[in-house]
């Protein structure tokens, strides 16, 4: 028998809440299968089952919020027997909220008229005026706002990206190392890609970035991975995590599995699909859970660089910036180039500064070689 | 279709890739960088749903053209007739 357990879905997640099962006592499952969603901080995951078998039963109950780590379900194995059910694990009824004193509305006159005519509840409405006081724009908000829930969601989501980061800070040792890499060779060979290419089937300079980041982790591996408590956990597989920022704020970094063996094109597919599917909150679990490595890339942004904090537990974090044309010196001969700042995050307890320089040098060198990426 | 009812099939192509959009307050001839958070990708969304709601194939190299909702009109209506 196996136990399909509560998994971590974010550096600092905690629990989660067991929001639908998508199978049911009786169901075969393979590993992979979709088994269940979760809501987290951040989004509804689609969890996988890492085992396969049939589903022998299920211990929470949909809208239970759990522990990391709680079983969720039993899955029993080809050819095993059923055995004795097993005891739903002990969930703790919420706390009650506090008891607050019920609240003087300070409201404009005409704050309120508006939310008459709108049908807001001036109840839920946050004011952002002197000592609270509801304004006209806090109503007109309320009613074009999203639904409580999402509010909430979006709250929350800050607060995961806070102390994720924290704990980044403070556990971490960051060391940071930069280059600027030419990319004549590598806008030139897309633009000619792209121009022969239907609309349909065009590629994005972010996944030449991708690939080239995946490849050169193969020269230098010990970036590609963990830190696993009290030393380094190399991962076989190169998953690029990609920063997604969310409309109305927050990120998330899934992953991009095998990147370094995917090509181009199944990467451009793979990428933009990974994006709307991370904007719309519907992400798998593993996405979650398998990034070996991440990009940020805030060249949209109109940025020249970014000194990126890593995602624990991983080892290392990559940050590109917006393309932007220089001077440029080459074999004494000098001319303008479109040119990104690079820059590459580390782990001190994992690697050097020779290791990390040899690392971005090859991410450059790839970048030089588009056709063969 | 006329220039009326390009502009308004833009404006739903880009609701759907920037729901946070408001068709009201969108100015015509602003860059949609400069008034949306869209990315590059969004913009790659974008010109594909153009694509496959009015037939129209956008070559790279005219995006530019694309970057205000005006801009996207007038292309569409010389790429449509």
């Amino acid at each position: 028998m196996a136990t399909f357990l509560m998994p971590i879905l974010g550096a600092d997640m905690s629990a989660g809440t067991l929001t639908a099962w998508l199978k049911q006592p009786g169901d075969e499952v393979r590993r992979g299968d979709i088994i269940a969603v979760v809501e987290t901080d951040k989004a509804d995951i689609e969890v996988e089952v890492f085992t396969g078998g049939m589903v022998e039963q299920l211990l929470v109950e949909p809208g239970t919020t759990v522990p990391v780590g709680t079983p969720l379900a039993v899955i029993r194995g080809e050819g095993e027997a059923a055995g004795a059910p097993v005891a739903a694990p002990a969930t703790t009824a919420p706390l009650p909220p506090p008891l607050q004193p019920p609240r003087r509305l300070l409201i404009s006159p005409s704050a309120r008229q508006l939310a008459e005519e709108l049908g807001v509840d001036l109840a839920t409405v946050h004011g952002t005026g002197p000592g609270g006081r509801i304004q006209r724009t806090d109503v007109e908000e309320a009613a074009g706002a999203p639904a409580p829930a999402a509010a909430d969601r979006q709250a929350r989501m800050r607060q995961a990206i806070a102390a994720a980061m924290s704990r980044s800070n403070r556990e971490i040792p960051h060391f940071y190392v930069t280059q600027t890499v030419d990319m004549s060779r590598a806008l030139a060979w897309l633009a000619a890609e792209n121009e022969r290419r239907p609309l349909t089937a065009r590629l994005l300079y972010g996944v030449l970035l991708l690939k080239a980041v995946a490849l050169a982790l193969r020269e230098v591996p010990e970036l590609n991975g963990f830190w696993a408590g009290d030393r380094a956990a190399p991962s076989e597989r190169i998953n690029v995590g990609v920063a997604v920022s969310l409309r109305g704020g927050g990120l998330v970094a899934p992953a991009l599995h095998d990147t370094d063996t995917t090509s181009l094109d199944e990467l451009m597919t793979a990428f933009r699909d990974l994006v709307q599917r991370a904007r719309a909150g519907s992400l798998k679990s593993s996405e979650l859970s398998d990034p070996t490595i991440t990009v940020t890339s805030l060249g949209e942004q109109g940025v020249e660089g970014v000194l990126g904090l890593i995602f624990p537990p991983q080892v290392a974090i990559v940050g590109f910036g917006r393309v932007v044309e220089r001077p440029w010196a080459e074999s004494g001969e000098l001319s303008v180039r479109p040119l990104i700042h690079a820059s590459l995050a580390a782990d001190h307890r994992v690697v050097d500064g020779h290791r990390a320089g040899l690392y971005l040098a090859a991410v450059d060198r790839l970048l030089q070689a588009p056709e063969q990426l | 279709m006329t220039d009326g009812e390009l502009r308004e099939t833009v404006l739903r192509v880009l609701g759907e890739i920037a729901p946070e959009a408001d068709p009201t307050t969108l100015k015509p001839d602003v860059s949609f960088r400069d008034q949306l958070d869209i990315d590059s990708m969004d913009f790659l969304n974008f010109a594909i749903a153009l694509h496959e709601e009015l037939g129209v194939e956008i070559p790279e190299a005219d995006y530019p053209k694309l970057a205000t909702l005006d801009g996207c009109v007038e292309y569409l209506a010389a790429a449509t007739r």
